[in-house]
């Protein structure tokens, strides 16, 4: 029953991409570790880590597309989520230095000794541990989209109202996370990882066995999305989008179906922080701004919304272009082309690319919700 | 009934030691004069305390010529001399040019290090009886702090002759600090200077009666706790006072920043992500008018924010009808995708600004009016922030008469309502929401100009106001503009009331926290349109 759902969950163009993810994760990993690096086909540690980054940020999109495609709750905190992820990961990370840190302390992370601390705050108990910190990982951004949304959807906080809430909720907790007295490393995050289960965090194994793993994860969350949105409760789901009002008076408790797909796609979105953190090596509160998380909706919208491929896609090209912009002599002029995009892709490309692209039947887009046509409500 | 004759027994008490002070003045500066001559420091020492004690007209002189060691004696007839800065020689006893020639063998007056301080010490009570008020002032305040009892004599001279009411009020005031201070004072001296630091009740006050020694009288005792308890609810309702101003100072800016916000937001339904841009483009403006004017006309400066006001406004207002022409009019019925496409305006805006001007903080100067402080009660209040207050309450008043009393508020009103019926009775939703977006921007590019006072002008301006207006809005609902003012406040006045509890950023993300469970309660902020629209 679920293997076959499993099968059938992806359509066309999702087995494209499904496979397209699974041959890098296999491909790239050992073309990086087989090849001298003199051959052309060789690649080096840098572009693997900087696609491995990319397959991240992918997750976190397809986490994105998932309730804002298809429940129409545009999160503008969904950064918080992903930074909380990779906190948890990055206390594992730490508590691994041991006594190779600067103080050579053997339970307290260098940035405690400073400030002086005796012993470790209780929140940090466990985080030594892998499965719990891995646990973590999933649970903390879960209990607080859970929390959050319990609240924020059973009083019926919807539109840019929530938009506004979900952005105040990550910056305050980007204030939060800038204090040293938080307990997690103030303005200067966790830094300094040695390794993860025993291997070095900067060798080549490593770090390929990070890619293909961070390449797993996003075919995986891909999966998942994509079951959630073929199931009953995701044709529930498109109902709230298009119509919320409509789909209450039905019957259906639609809170409790935006607290499920809201909780879900927080725990994926914690999932890709875990993943990106031992990749770039460090995690501060800057990545709780709340600039990042509306930025991470642009990758959704220029890939194209509702698509779950194509929020990935959006991911890579933006993240792409951005790497490729902000190393050169143009970079200046980034933040103009992002600005650009934002205006161009709303105005020109509602769909995104993969509205450009002939498709079969697919679920009604974004703009499908009836009876809508150019009249703004004031508070819908 | 204890006040009175705690004010009977001082004015007695005063009464008493400016009669036996004034008779004895000159006799004791003449005896004083003598301890100069026998070249000792200890001699020297005495003599000073006793020149500064004496209230002696010359005494001031005297002093300062020791200190500029202009001081001469002659050891053999027992005489003190000044050399006047001019070059001749005074008589010290008299303060009257000498006849004649100047005797032989002068010595200047040695001073060490002690006798220095001693020195400085008997000026700063010298200066009590300086003929300007300012600098009795000064010198009563410095008294206050020093608790010099040599200049108990001085002082009560000084209060005696004193005329200016404030200034009269200082000296007692030190007086009855020295009082408190002395170990020989008698119990009746030591209420009547508690009972007036009662009076003055501020920090100085209070921290001078909590130090007080152990050994005083059961009376004293009991008048200096209840004194001290007296101060304590004063300093707290005046902490209160503060915390209150700041907050409303606080409150005004985000008016200023929100108001603009609220207006678009209500009539049109989108949040306008590039507002806090707006605000900077009209803090740059600012900037440029006063470039323009120190270059060709510096005479202009103090009306520097008087041209910029117009200028601003138009500016962004201008600014923001090419918005709404632009982009936003494509986008009506999707309020998230305008939200993000007026984001990526304001990156387009922010990086211009930062091409043009430079990333660097830029100066913008205060014009005259603007600068300084005064006092009240036991605050003090800055002119800008005042300014800034009055400014907010004008804007506010103008937009709300605008609203209420011009066409094209009335045609605002509607389309707020219910857009479809006000479209139904003809009016031009069109032209007002572009119009709208102009005057919303436009209040924006004024909160600019006052901003430009009191914070960084730099492209990250708006950036810092954005989600504190959104909060404003969204705490005190869409489309009233008394919900904005009444949003504006209570979150800056919380915001400072919490501040001293939790902390600047601890406060913030309290607050935060509190909005956001606010709007679990009211999803529609406090005054929230009521009426059919509203669950459209």
């Amino acid at each position: 029953m679920i293997t076959r759902r499993l099968i059938e969950a992806p359509d066309g163009r999702g087995w494209i991409f499904l496979a397209i993810v699974l041959v890098a994760a296999v491909l790239v990993p050992l073309l990086h570790l087989l090849l001298p690096p003199s051959s052309p086909f060789h690649v080096s540690t840098s572009v693997m880590t900087l696609w491995g980054k990319y397959l991240c940020f992918a997750l976190l999109a397809l986490s994105l597309d998932l309730v804002w495609g298809y429940c129409g709750i545009l999160s503008l905190g969904h950064g918080a989520f992903f930074a909380l992820g990779g906190y948890a990961m990055g206390m594992y990370l730490m508590r691994q230095i041991g006594t190779r840190g600067v103080y050579a302390h053997p339970t307290l992370p260098d940035f405690m000794v400073f400030l002086n601390w005796k012993e470790l705050p209780w929140f940090w108990y466990g985080f030594d541990w892998f499965p719990y910190a891995l646990l973590m990982v999933v649970l903390v951004p879960g209990v607080l989209a859970f929390v959050f949304g319990w609240f924020a959807f059973r009083s019926r906080v919807t539109g840019v109202y929530l938009s506004i809430i979900t952005q105040a909720l990550t910056y305050a907790l980007m204030l939060g996370f800038f204090r040293n007295n938080f307990g997690f490393g103030g303005n200067n995050g966790l830094t300094d990882f040695k390794d993860i289960l025993g291997f070095n965090i900067q060798s080549s194994q490593t770090r390929a066995a990070l890619f293909a793993l961070s390449a797993v994860a996003l075919a995986l969350g891909y999966v998942v999305a994509r079951m959630v949105v073929q199931s009953k409760a995701g044709k529930v789901l498109i109902a709230i989008r298009d119509a919320e009002s409509r789909t209450r008076f039905l019957g259906y408790r639609v809170e409790n179906y935006k607290t499920y797909v809201f909780t879900l796609s927080a725990c994926m979105a914690g999932i890709a922080g875990a993943l990106y953190v031992p990749q770039v090596g460090i995690i501060n509160p800057s990545e709780f701004a709340p600039a990042n998380s509306i930025e991470m909706v642009i990758w959704v919208a220029v890939g194209g919304r509702s698509t779950l491929v194509g929020a990935a896609l959006g991911a890579v090209i933006v993240n792409f272009a951005k790497s490729t912009f902000t190393t050169g002599m143009l970079a200046p002029y980034w933040l103009f082309a992002l600005g650009a995009l934002f205006v161009l892709v709303t105005i020109f490309l509602p769909k995104g690319i993969l509205g450009l692209m002939p498709q079969r039947a697919e679920p009604a887009g974004p703009n499908g919700s009836p009876a809508n046509g150019r009249v703004a409500q004031p508070a819908e | 009934m204890r006040e009175v004759r705690d004010r009977f027994l001082a004015l007695v008490l005063s009464f008493g030691v400016l009669l036996s002070g004034g008779l004895a003045a000159a006799q004791t500066y003449e005896d004083a004069l003598r301890g100069f001559t026998a070249d000792s420091f200890n001699d020297t020492d005495a003599a000073i305390s006793a020149v500064a004690g004496s209230g002696h007209a010359m005494a001031a002189v005297l002093i300062q010529a020791l200190q500029d060691e202009r001081l001469l004696f002659d050891a053999q007839d027992k005489r003190v001399f000044i050399r006047d800065a001019s070059g001749p020689l005074l008589d010290a006893a008299t303060g009257k040019p000498i006849a004649g020639n100047a005797p032989a063998n002068l010595q200047p007056v040695r001073l060490n290090n002690r006798l220095r301080r001693s020195v400085e010490a008997a000026l700063g009570s010298l200066t009590l009886v300086s003929p300007e008020p300012a600098k009795r002032f000064e010198a009563a305040q410095a008294v206050f702090k020093s608790r010099d009892a040599n200049a108990l004599a001085t002082l009560d001279s000084a209060i005696a002759k004193e005329v200016d009411a404030r200034v009269k009020k200082a000296l007692i005031e030190a007086r009855a600090a020295i009082v408190l201070g002395k170990a020989d004072a008698t119990e009746p001296e030591k209420l009547a200077a508690v009972a007036t630091m009662r009076e003055r009740g501020d920090h100085d006050a209070r921290a001078l009666l909590s130090g007080l020694s152990d050994d005083q009288p059961v009376s004293v005792k009991r008048l200096v706790a209840d004194a001290i308890s007296t101060i304590d609810s004063q300093l707290a309702m005046w902490s209160v006072v503060q915390n209150l101003w700041y907050g409303l100072s606080l409150g005004s800016v985000l008016l200023l920043a929100a108001i603009g916000l609220a207006i678009t937001f209500g009539v049109m339904g989108v949040i306008n992500m590039a507002h806090g841009e707006m605000v900077m483009l009209g803090a740059y403006t600012t900037f440029v008018v006063q470039e323009v004017i120190r270059a060709r006309m510096p005479w202009l400066f103090d009306y520097s924010l008087a041209i910029a006001i117009p200028l601003a406004f138009l500016v962004a207002a201008v600014v923001g009808m090419a918005i709404e022409r632009g982009v936003i009019q494509f986008l009506y019925g999707r309020p998230l995708e305008t939200l993000l496409a007026t984001w990526g305006i304001s990156l387009i805006l922010q990086q211009a600004v930062r091409t043009i001007f430079g990333p660097t903080n830029r100066e913008v100067g205060a014009p005259g009016f603007m600068s300084g402080a005064f006092e009240l009660g036991g605050l003090s209040i800055t002119w800008n922030r005042l300014w800034i207050i009055v400014f907010a309450a004008l804007i506010f008043v103008a937009l709300l008469a605008a609203l209420r009393f011009t066409t094209l508020g009335l045609q605002m009103r509607a389309v707020t309502q219910n857009r479809r019926m006000a479209s139904a009775m003809a009016i031009p939703t069109n032209r007002i929401d572009a119009f709208t977006f102009g005057l919303g921007s436009g209040i924006a590019g004024l909160a600019g100009v006052a901003l430009s006072q009191i914070d960084n002008v730099s492209p990250n301006l708006g950036q810092g106001y954005i989600i504190d207006s959104f909060l404003v809005v969204v705490f005190g609902g869409v489309g009233n503009l008394w919900g904005t003012l009444v949003g504006a406040l209570s979150l800056g006045i919380a915001n400072k009331f919490l501040e001293p509890y939790a902390g600047a950023v601890l406060g913030k993300i309290l607050l935060l926290v509190l909005v956001i469970l606010f709007i679990q309660k009211r999803p529609r902020g406090l005054f929230a349109l009521k009426g059919r629209a509203v669950e459209a």
